[in-house]
């Protein structure tokens, strides 16, 4: 079931486009946005207030990378590992966050406080390497910010 | 040296608003164009000034615009400006949107009024989050002044302004599967002919355009089309946004006139090489250029010049390759992003990028054959354009071919020596 | 014409197609994945790349792909140019690297798209040293397999069944090489047209389910042209046989007809042949059925035939040979048609249109033309599922002219789609509830039978003044009426579709009233009827009386005798009416294939081939008399084609010795002299003695294998094969290799085309009809005979009445038709009986859903779940039509409702 904010949020998208089916990609970023990742259950929910089956809705979700069809963390790190970040070594910065936090790409720490995944460029390649989590970018990366960038999110 | 698109762009401050945009000329092109040109003038003032589209292939503006039907009165058209910048080693556009959001949302109103379309979207990709911020901010701000909205500017001229942010693909980037993801849609290429600019955005008709090149619309509405063709002493037009990473001394990015060559972007703008690095090659335009050598470093960074070196201009950022990179280990890291990124519509990119991924890994990794050696160069062969069904395999290919060319020693050293030799 | 150059020789060829359906017709062997000839172009695969040159001077050239290239005039193109060739090489290299190579074990294998087009391609060696992906498979009902590990993504299966044929349950998931098809949780595939994804995918993701449990290669089954027998369209099939068993049945191309696809019920209803139910020998009953060998039965019958003393019941299921020979047999003043004098009547209504020649009854194909339908009284998803399909691509079509004008190709069906978006043409369905249909209709209006008639009449007046107007329709149904016949008269090319489903003739008539309304001098209107079964147009032609009227036979007359051709009559009337006919006989002979409630009652019990070891002919719903042919010789000699039975029980009446016996192409030329309407039945085939090159036509594919091994666990010695001395067919191997005529075609097989798409080689142009035509022929000449007649029966308002309900028969395409039923899967997908109701009728009856209630009709009583169908308009109550249990009502009938089981 969507929450009526959901709902409310989700109606005002269909309202901006001709046809209901083309409000998915923002109710499924709706929903992800409230519950964090979008779960059978979610899909079902947003399929039926589309007037699409959960097959339409689910072809279109796991088309793209940051739709989440499986629970993650609190906190999503998203490393990237693209070229420039490549050059300027963002492996070590994986590995340091493997020894920092047992997980390794696509993996969640069993207390849920993050999920960490690779991800394709972020667009900060002058300085490299960089990841983001959540809302929050961090560029100039070395293996000493880590730890201090970690303590934000709990 | 005139830097049109970056003059007001200051990182120390933030960004500008509605009112510094303002108090720096901002906006006088939309008045300009909506109260005293005909959508045909700008469009061919936009030809004459040759700009050329910075979103990567280069294609004339005006040109493209010149193919929207315009006889078409009541009829939905849409104008979209590409801001999904996922090119590995590009980052350019994410200025422009993060310093001056108005300047972009100026040229889509200019663009929009050139081709009557009423409806507007920026595609942004969802990484940026505080250029999302900012547009939306934007997009209130010109709404609330008028430059949005119904009748602008008493011109009864009508222009509705979204933004949407993608979900991470770098498909979403190509321009018709775009379309797919503003409908709703897996974003899977769409078939040109027809192109978008007759049958785009559901189904209607469509202009995307790059942010860069959008940018530079008001101000040739401003200066003029010769203004814009002078800006450069070369033969491209305009002036274009550069950029450098990799192992310099000082990356980052450069407003500078087109065909500044590659040397003085490398030595003079990003400081030469780092300490104790050496320079190999460069892709000049982004992920999917063929590499630029030591030969090539007086080449100018314009369309023509760069064509004849063997590459291509792209994006104009560009990626360098220091010595104590293992060339085989960069190319992978580039392959296995483009076989990630397939959509998997075709054959070829499907099937044939996973492959030369594993062939390159297991070169890297001291697993692989003389053969594999062929086996690649087929793949650049037959990953060619006009074999896939976009661009994106093509573009794979590039840093590829050219990486066999120029570093063919380094891949069969790995190979016979059954390791990295920077390992 | 446009000339076009392919390797330097100059072809001739229709401008505007795409490079690669032209190369395939002018008999290229181009591969292709994603291409299909109904479906047209995406251009994803890159299977069918070939050069084209800007000139006759460029020799460099650039690859394209053919598929999504229009002919133009003066082209230049190679198909054998070596960096073309190379890299269709390359393509099937791909597309193997995840490939698992299990050809051995695969349902696929010896019919595979895949193996074909790698084996052209001349792929051979494997370089991808990788290991290679894997999925897991998805359980999808009883009719289809998923093996997605087979998949080289070629999109088709999507394609067909969520763009062509409107499902919503199968997709494409993911991206780059991981994109996987299926649902999104194992469950039953929901489209009525499934089975189509077992032959348009082309490699074995999806194959056939019902083929597994006796499974057998293409090659080596022996197969025959024939008719699907489950409903009233005709589809033409492929069926084929080994060791005694019916074991499959595809699709066979008929340009007119069913093109490329068959229906689900159509694909797996086939299973009564092989069932345990199956008569096996001629029973006599004295106290206790007895088995009787040929001599015992035919001493009965000579004692009990007696002339003017038998009746004949025909059959609507039963070939026209068989219902023609029970005709000789018994007399033309004794021989009724096997349905209710309701059934009857209706169809001599739609005999009088279609002979009347205003109106035209289209082909499905013509159907796939039109530009507006009107439904009325049909859900014919359920009632004639390829007419539904052809209604779906027809809707499609409309915004087709606006791609025209901007050079879109009716074949781009990406750009056509991004285009149309979710633009159609115009669909209006009057039904009482919802049908799948609806979500392509504006607005579905849910309407009791009457009130559908009612709006008929109004649009028909609206369209034409003589036709009469109903009176007392609200503003509402006016305002409705005058849309539909604004859009209708707009049209180019209208549509009206109506039929006997709701046994109600008002509804027909109205529909012919518009028809008739919109037809002008040049251009006729088209009229789709949509009747019962699959040769009831066939049987009402013979113009017999009805059962109604051999009831009064038996009671007025001095009748001793009763053969009833393959009827269940418990289908055809009320428990209690055919109870009485039965016990009014003294003798009762049924000759059928499939024991049920008639023949349980039958004195003499005689066992008949089904259409699969029969030779026959029957008229679909358009008037198209169609041949289907016996696919083997049965092992059991008793199942003879009732015909066969009948006409040799002739000499019991007439003293002919059996010599005389009359051949099938002999009965139809018979029939054809005593009833003229039937003209060309006895020509769609070749004859009998006809042969090419001296030989006949084979049933199995020169690569049959284990002839002499088949049957050597019983007897070493080879047996001689059966021969068939009925058509120009054989039953083996040997015969001639090359192109049968259209009507003979037992599968389609060309050299180095193993799989179903060798069809192409069949065709005159890609998706055009077969070489020498398409087969069959329509008896309707559609000459304007009478004067234009306007029908005048408009119904009164439909008033429901307290206590007593209208019960609408509900077709379930999956249940209501007699034979497919027994096909285990079949059953599997049919509905447990139920009773719909709206829900304020339910609240009135204090009944929510679930409940049981008791409905009483025709002196039988049911205790059905209530299930609440909303839109079902007050006063309606529907129940599904003819499945298991529901039996033995007389159509149309009322009922009355009780909660619980008082
Ligand atoms: C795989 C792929 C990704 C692309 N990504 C982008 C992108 O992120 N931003 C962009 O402006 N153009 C991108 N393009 C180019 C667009 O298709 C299109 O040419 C461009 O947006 C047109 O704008 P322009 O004419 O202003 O250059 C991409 C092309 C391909 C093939
Ligand atoms: S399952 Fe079959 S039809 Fe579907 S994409 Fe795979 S190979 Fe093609
Ligand atoms: S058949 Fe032409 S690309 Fe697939």
């Amino acid at each position: 079931m969507l929450s009526t904010d959901e709902i409310r949020r989700i109606d005002h998208e269909i309202a901006l486009v001709p046809v209901r089916k083309a409000a998915s990609i923002e109710a499924l970023k709706i929903v992800q946005h409230h519950r964090g990742w979008i779960s059978d259950e979610s899909l079902q929910a947003i399929a039926a207030h589309l007037g699409m089956s959960a097959e339409e809705l689910d072809s279109v979700a796991t088309f793209y990378n940051l739709i989440f069809r499986k629970p993650v963390g609190r906190n999503i790190i998203l490393l990237c590992d693209s070229i420039s970040c490549y050059v300027m070594g963002y492996e070590q910065i994986y590995t340091h966050l493997q020894a920092l936090l047992h997980i390794k790409f696509g993996e969640t720490t069993p207390d849920d406080r993050f999920t960490l995944l690779p991800n394709p460029c972020l667009g900060s390649c002058d300085h490299a390497p960089v990841l983001m989590i959540n809302q929050d970018t961090y560029r100039d990366l070395t293996t000493e910010k880590l730890q201090e960038i970690l303590k934000e999110y709990k | 040296m005139e830097r049109p698109l970056t003059q007001h762009i200051n990182f120390n401050r933030s960004s500008l608003n509605l009112k510094d945009y303002q108090s720096v000329g901002g906006y006088q092109a939309v008045e300009k164009a909506l109260t005293s040109m005909a959508p045909g003038d700008i469009t061919k003032m936009v030809i004459e000034a040759d700009l050329k589209g910075r979103g990567g292939a280069g294609f004339s503006t005006g040109t493209k615009w010149s193919f929207v039907p315009m006889n078409t009165l009541g009829q939905t058209k849409y104008l979209i400006a590409n801001a999904d910048e996922m090119e590995p080693g590009t980052f350019k556009d994410r200025m422009l949107l993060e310093g001056n959001p108005h300047q972009l949302i100026e040229g889509m109103i200019v663009a929009a009024y050139a081709i009557q379309a009423n409806i507007s979207y920026v595609f942004l990709r969802w990484a940026y989050k505080k250029a999302a911020w900012l547009i939306k901010h934007a997009i209130e701000e010109a709404y609330t002044a008028g430059y949005l909205g119904k009748n602008i500017l008493g011109s009864g001229f009508n222009l509705e302004m979204h933004l949407h942010t993608g979900i991470g693909r770098y498909m979403c980037g190509e321009e018709t599967a775009l379309l797919n993801a503003l409908e709703g849609k897996r974003a899977t290429p769409r078939t040109k002919p027809p192109f978008p600019q007759v049958s785009g955005l559901f189904g209607k008709p469509t202009i995307v355009n790059n942010v860069e090149t959008l940018c530079n619309i008001p101000h040739i509405v401003n200066h003029g089309a010769d203004w814009f063709k002078d800006l450069s002493p070369g033969s491209d037009a305009g002036t274009k946004i550069y950029g450098i990473s990799g192992r310099v001394n000082k990356p980052g990015l450069w407003e500078l006139p087109m065909g500044t060559t590659v040397r003085e972007l490398l030595e003079t703008h990003a400081g030469g090489m780092k300490k104790g690095v050496s320079f190999r090659a460069v892709l000049p335009g982004g992920a999917s250029t063929d590499f630029l050598v030591e030969e090539h470093l007086d080449v100018k960074m314009d369309y023509k010049s760069i064509a004849a070196a063997g590459s291509r201009l792209g994006t104009g950022t560009m990626i360098v390759l220091d010595d104590q990179t293992c060339p085989v280990g960069f190319i992978h890291n580039l392959e296995h992003f483009f076989a990630q990124e397939s959509c998997g519509w075709c054959t070829p990119c499907r099937e044939g990028l996973p492959w030369t991924e594993k062939i390159l890994l297991s070169i890297e990794n001291g697993t692989g054959r003389p053969e594999d050696l062929e086996l690649l160069e087929m793949h650049t062969k037959h990953l060619g354009p006009g074999n896939t069904f976009c661009a994106l395999a093509p573009g794979a290919m590039e840093p590829l071919q050219s990486g066999l060319k120029y570093f063919r020693a380094d891949f069969e050293k790995h190979i016979k020596e059954k390791k990295c030799p920077w390992r | 014409m446009a000339t076009i150059y392919i390797d330097h020789k100059a072809y001739e060829v229709t401008p505007g197609k795409n490079v690669l359906e032209t190369c395939l017709t002018l008999g290229f062997d181009l591969p292709y994945f994603c291409w299909h000839p109904a479906m047209g172009s995406v251009g994803a695969c890159r299977q069918c790349a070939i050069k084209l040159f800007k000139d006759e001077e460029d020799t460099k050239g650039r690859l394209v792909m053919s598929c999504m290239e229009t002919v133009k005039d003066n082209m230049y193109l190679s198909i054998e140019d070596p960096s073309a060739r190379a890299f269709r090489t390359q393509v099937i290299e791909w597309l193997m690297t995840n490939h698992p190579h299990d050809c051995a074990v695969c349902d696929e294998g010896g019919s595979c798209h895949l193996q074909d087009m790698t084996v052209m391609t001349g792929h051979n060696y494997r370089r991808f040293q990788f290991p290679k992906r894997s999925y897991k498979n998805q359980y999808l009902g009883p009719f289809i397999n998923h093996e997605m590990n087979r998949c080289i993504q070629c999109y088709r299966c999507v394609r067909f069944y969520k763009d062509y044929a409107g499902g919503k349950d199968l997709d494409v998931f993911a991206a780059h090489n991981h994109v996987y098809f299926g649902r999104a949780a194992d469950g039953t595939l929901e489209s009525e047209f499934s089975g189509n994804l077992a032959e348009v995918c082309p490699t074995g993701v999806f194959t056939d389910k019902s083929l597994k449990s006796h499974y057998t290669r293409k090659w080596d089954m022996t197969m025959a042209p024939s008719i699907c027998q489950h409903c009233s369209l005709g589809c033409n099939i492929i069926a084929g046989e080994r060791y005694g068993e019916l074991r499959q049945i595809t699709n066979r191309y008929n340009g007119a007809v069913n093109g490329y696809f068959i229906c689900d019920r159509g694909r797996f209803g086939y299973e009564f042949v092989n069932s345990i139910n199956r008569i096996q020998q001629p029973l006599v009953r004295a106290h206790i059925p007895e088995p009787a060998d040929k001599d015992s039965l035919y001493r009965q019958l000579a004692i009990i035939l007696t002339k003017h003393r038998t009746i004949g019941i025909a059959s609507p299921r039963a070939s026209l040979e068989a219902n023609f020979a029970l005709r000789q047999l018994v007399g033309k003043e004794n021989f009724y048609q096997g349905v209710s004098e309701t059934e009857a009547q209706l169809m001599r209504n739609i005999l009088l249109t279609l002979n009347a020649g205003h109106t035209h009854s289209p082909s499905l194909k013509e159907t796939e033309a039109a530009d507006v339908v009107f439904i009325l009284g049909e859900d014919l998803t359920n009632s004639a599922p390829m007419l539904a399909l052809a209604v779906r691509q027809a809707i499609r079509k409309v915004p087709f002219e606006k791609a025209a004008q901007i050079s879109i190709p009716t074949w781009h069906d990406a750009a056509l789609r991004e285009l149309a978006q979710e633009e159609k043409g115009e669909l209006f369905i009057a039904y009482p509830t919802k049908t799948k249909l609806d979500e392509l209709a504006g607005k579905p209006l849910h309407l009791s039978p009457d009130e559908i008639a009612r709006l008929g009449y109004a649009v028909a007046a609206y369209l034409n003044t003589n036709s009469p107007a109903p009176e007392g329709l609200s503003k509402h149904s006016l305002k409705l009426a005058r849309h539909i016949a604004d859009s209708l008269k707009k049209a180019k090319n209208s549509l009206i579709i109506c039929g006997t489903s709701l046994f109600n003739e008002a509804i027909i008539n109205a529909a012919t009233n518009i028809a008739m309304a919109l037809s002008g001098e040049e251009k006729k209107a088209n009229l789709s009827f949509i009747v019962p079964e699959c040769n009831s147009m066939g049987l009402a032609m013979m113009d017999a009386p009805s059962l109604t009227y051999a009831m009064e036979a038996l009671e007025n007359r001095d009748i001793d005798t009763v053969i009833v051709l393959e009827n269940d009559l418990y289908r055809r009337g009320g428990k209690k009416e055919i109870d009485l006919l039965l016990e009014q006989r003294k003798n009762l002979v049924v000759l059928d294939h499939l024991h049920h409630e008639t023949s349980n009652k039958a004195s003499i019990l005689i066992p008949v081939a089904t259409f699969a070891e029969a030779e026959g002919t029957i008229v679909n719903n358009e008037g198209r008399a169609q041949r289907f042919f016996q696919v083997f010789s049965p092992k059991n000699e008793n199942f003879r084609e009732s015909w066969s039975w009948l006409d040799e029980f002739r000499q019991f009446q007439n003293g002919i010795s059996p010599e005389e016996l009359q051949e099938p192409g002999n009965l139809l030329a018979g029939m054809v002299r005593l009833m003229p309407q039937f003209k060309g039945v006895d020509t769609l085939s070749p004859a009998a003695d006809f042969r090419i090159s001296g030989q006949k036509i084979p049933r199995e594919p020169h690569r049959y294998s284990g002839r002499t091994a088949m049957l050597a666990n019983i007897n070493v010695s080879e047996p001689k094969p059966p021969e068939d001395h009925h058509s120009a067919l054989s039953f083996t191997m040997e015969g001639y290799k090359g192109m049968p005529p259209a009507p003979l075609i037992p599968f389609f097989w060309a050299p180095g085309w193993n799989s179903v798409q060798s069809v192409n080689k069949y065709q005159t142009e890609v998706g055009g009809s077969l070489r020498g035509g398409d087969p069959g022929e329509r008896l309707f000449s559609e000459i304007r005979s009478a004067e234009r007649r306007y029908q005048n029966h408009i119904p009164p308002t439909f008033i429901p009445s307290a206590g007593e309900w209208l019960i609408l028969p509900l077709p379930h395409i999956f249940g209501s038709e007699e034979l497919s039923i027994y096909s285990p899967g079949i059953n599997e997908r049919s509905p447990k009986p139920y009773i719909a109701i709206n829900r304020k009728d339910a609240k009135n009856l204090n009944a929510v859903e679930n409940d049981l209630v008791q409905l009483r009709i025709q002196d039988q009583s049911y205790f059905l779940p209530v299930r609440i169908m909303e839109e079902l308009p007050e006063g309606l109550a529907g129940i599904p039509y003819q499945i298991p249990g529901l039996t033995g009502i007389s159509w149309p009938a009322k009922g009355i409702l009780t909660k619980g089981n008082t």
